[in-house]
């Protein structure tokens, strides 16, 4: 069936076939032809953002929420740019998203025209892929392709740039489009004599870890991570992107690794002969000194971009694959093993981690003051709102503290900007997680720091009805910064104090001013009350200021560098290792 | 470090050579000579990259390369099963005595005058960039008055064709 329309009619008219509900964005010269279609469509409904960068996180929260592409919009030049931050940070986490942006019309383009940015020139590096678009009949086949290339394969951000005098050009629309992509094909499919060296080495292996990272979740491979695991007795890892895809309260479970991970997941990775990688990237905030991380082990890598494996740490069995093909073969070729007699014995390996976990628990400093710890506020958000809830965090301690001490047991119910660290991300992306799952309960946990740099987006929620709670946790400081200043720079605190003594700005009149309920809580013995407050409160947003104690320290820490041996359980407290028998 | 060469067939569309290039800045990739040129097929273009690199880090050029859209095929040129060409054109100061004694070298290395002046001749000449810095070696004394030089480009021995596979992939989708 073809039809006669502009192409601004035939982008909106695309949207909706791929099955967007959903855009995020702020109108402007360039791309004003797309909004004045997508004022009349029934399927597609726009949030109208008060930054860029907010319709950016927004999105980016959606697809993480959903497990569909989240889309922005925004006009050419300074619309473009604001999305620059989202976009890399969605490059970062492999969040699928789609960026549509206007751009001056093509005769324009070159001439530093008003509001020109040559944004799919910036966003090169940033992007999966992107396009420019300057003709009309090119929209349709190019919407098409932008949401196969974000969704398929890793995920990650796609940008289309449409130029204006293609948007109100006339053209032919059909659908469905012929895709014209013969450089792109992801490969899916594990090669089966890899997943029987991995299982040969799983039964062989004395002290193996399933070291889990965010691929594992993307692939909606939880239930199968977690037969595996049973199935083997191998001892978990959840590392930050991973929180939540095996479950906090397993057994098996030995906690988040890196910088800021459980001494018991630290130990298993640094202490293991075979680390069993599936979607994860060996990351820095993982491994610390890449030399000395996890220096006895063989390594299984697992990942769906080949590009991952032996990036930082050679890989001795290498599988490119989706997580979820590549568990299923797993289990059935260590199946198999067993059925044949063939089972790994890891008593010993349980006996020294179990050590671990008991000796060396998760644990935070009480103030004698009496005033707030914030490890205590995450443990009662945790206990009062329970693991059916989305949480969503910002950058720095608090983010820190969300994923320690909030219990996750649901893949995904973790979601946080990982890889970028971008300050900000907590307000617009628990937003958009709220949108994709209006009937979760959607906490924001963020600091002061960050929620000074994107609440606007308050405004967003309070006149769109989208009921979010924020947790700000407010120690007057951009704590993270500090936490390092305190440990090496002497305790100089250069340009991190927030002062929030003289309460600039008052968050709960702030709140106040964007339409929502504003609460306060200072006092340990204030906090399941205000918890349970802001629990009731369901039609509008809530922001629950708590003030914490500004010299709560995030522990155990990996210093930036070193070595993961060099693990500090609480300051100037190693850890100690069990010897090798 | 050592030189390896790619035979890379892109999608012959704008910005793709900046996707490239781009790539290997970011990635603190070298590149050591780059050539792009269109193939047999309209629809696809031909760049001979040599990079300057361990083996380790090549297979992450490779990687990081493939996972371009626009990239269609990545296939590494050994140089004994492969031959590979520059194209130089210098123009080289002479006079009366000395042009007979530059024509004998251009000559020896069959190379070609395609210019002549009263005090200058123009040559051009193809080669391995082996072949062309011993050109150059041997003409530097009469006086070199200027020098442009092509990238690399190179095509694998014998009958078989990389394109072929990487055609059909492309029929396939269109």
């Amino acid at each position: 069936m073809t039809e006669q329309m502009t192409g601004a009619q035939a982008l909106v008219r695309a949207l909706e076939h791929v099955g967007v509900d959903t855009v995020f964005g702020i109108p402007g010269g360039a791309i004003l032809p797309a909004y004045d279609p997508l004022y009349d469509s029934t399927k597609v409904r726009h949030v109208l953002v008060r930054h860029e960068q907010g319709a950016g996180h927004a999105a980016e929260g959606y697809a993480q929420a959903t497990g569909r592409v989240g889309v922005c919009m925004a006009t050419s030049g300074p619309g473009a740019t604001n999305l620059v931050t989202p976009i890399a940070d969605a490059y970062m986490d492999s969040v699928p998203i789609v960026a549509i942006t206007g751009q001056v019309a093509s005769p324009m383009i070159g001439t530093d025209a008003f509001q020109e940015a040559d944004i799919s020139g910036i966003t090169m590096p940033i992007t999966k892929h992107n396009f420019l678009v300057t003709q009309a009949e090119d929209i349709p086949r190019t919407i098409a392709e932008a949401f196969h290339i974000a969704s398929t394969g890793r995920p990650g951000p796609v940008l289309v740039d449409i130029a204006k005098d293609a948007l109100q050009a006339t053209t032919t629309f059909s659908w469905p489009p012929v895709m014209q992509l013969p450089g792109y094909r992801p490969v899916t499919r594990p090669h089966s004599k890899q997943i029987r060296e991995a299982a040969r080495l799983m039964t062989e292996a004395r002290r193996p870890v399933l070291y889990v990272g965010g691929g594992v979740h993307k692939a909606g491979a939880s239930a199968e991570l977690r037969e595996l695991a049973e199935l083997t007795g191998i001892p978990v890892v959840t590392t930050l992107m991973a929180r939540g895809t095996f479950p906090d309260s397993h057994p098996q479970h030995m906690g988040m690794p890196g910088m800021h991970g459980t001494v018991s997941a630290v130990g298993a990775l640094q202490q293991s002969d075979l680390l069993i990688a599936l979607g994860t990237r060996f990351d820095d905030r993982v491994t610390g000194r890449l030399v000395s991380f996890a220096p006895n082990a063989k390594v299984i890598h697992a990942d769906i971009d080949p590009a991952e494996i032996s990036k930082n740490r050679h890989a001795d069995v290498p599988i490119v694959g989706d997580c979820r093909e590549v568990i299923g073969d797993l289990i059935a070729v260590v199946r198999g093993e067993q059925a044949a007699g063939r089972k790994g014995d890891y008593s010993e390996w349980w006996r020294i981690l179990n050590g671990y976990k008991e000796t060396y628990p998760l644990g935070y400093e009480q103030f004698a003051d009496g005033s707030l710890a914030p490890q205590y506020v995450m443990e009662r958000l945790s206990a009062i709102v329970g693991p059916e809830a989305y949480y969503v965090a910002g950058v720095g301690q608090h983010q820190m503290w969300a994923a320690q001490f909030v219990g996750y047991e649901n893949p995904g119910t973790f979601i946080n900007s990982g890889g970028a660290g971008t300050m900000g991300f907590a307000v617009p992306a628990a937003m958009g997680a709220k949108m994709g799952r209006p009937d979760a309960t959607v906490w924001a946990i963020d600091g002061d720091g960050c929620f000074q740099m994107t609440n606007q987006e308050l405004a967003t929620c309070a006149i769109e009805g989208v009921p979010i709670k924020v947790a700000v946790i407010d120690n007057g400081s951009l704590g993270m910064v500090r936490q390092w200043q305190t440990l090496f720079y002497d305790e100089r605190y250069s340009n991190t104090d927030l002062q929030q003594v003289r309460r600039i700005p008052d968050f709960v009149k702030l709140a106040e001013a964007y339409g929502c309920v504003g609460l306060r809580c200072e006092r340990p013995e204030d906090v399941d009350a205000t918890i349970r407050k802001a629990m009731e409160i369901n039609d509008v947003p809530v922001v629950v200021d708590f003030v914490v104690h500004r010299d709560a320290m995030v522990w155990p820490m990996v210093a930036a560098g070193t070595s993961n041996d060099d693990i500090k359980y609480a300051r100037d407290m190693a850890p100690k290792w069990e010897s090798e028998e | 470090m050592s030189l390896h060469t790619l035979s890379v067939l892109v999608e012959n569309k704008p910005g793709v050579l900046a996707r490239v290039a781009a790539l290997f800045s970011r990635r603190g990739f070298n590149i050591e000579s780059l050539a792009v040129g269109p193939t047999e097929h309209d629809d696809i273009s031909r760049m001979t990259i040599v990079v300057n690199v361990e083996a380790l880090p090549l297979e992450q050029v490779t990687k990081q390369l493939n996972k371009l859209v626009n990239v269609i095929k990545i296939v590494e040129l050994d140089s004994a099963q492969s031959v590979q060409r520059e194209l130089m054109l210098l123009k080289v100061r002479t006079d009366a005595e000395s042009r007979s004694h530059v024509l004998e070298v251009v000559n020896l290395f069959r190379a070609r005058c395609v210019d002549v002046a009263p005090d200058a001749v123009t040559i051009e000449v193809t080669g391995t960039s082996d072949k062309l810095k011993a050109f150059v070696r041997v003409l530097e004394p009469y006086g070199i008055k200027e020098l442009v030089q092509s990238g690399m480009v190179a095509i694998g021995r014998g009958a078989r064709s990389i394109t072929d596979r990487s055609l059909r992939a492309l029929e396939r989708s269109a």
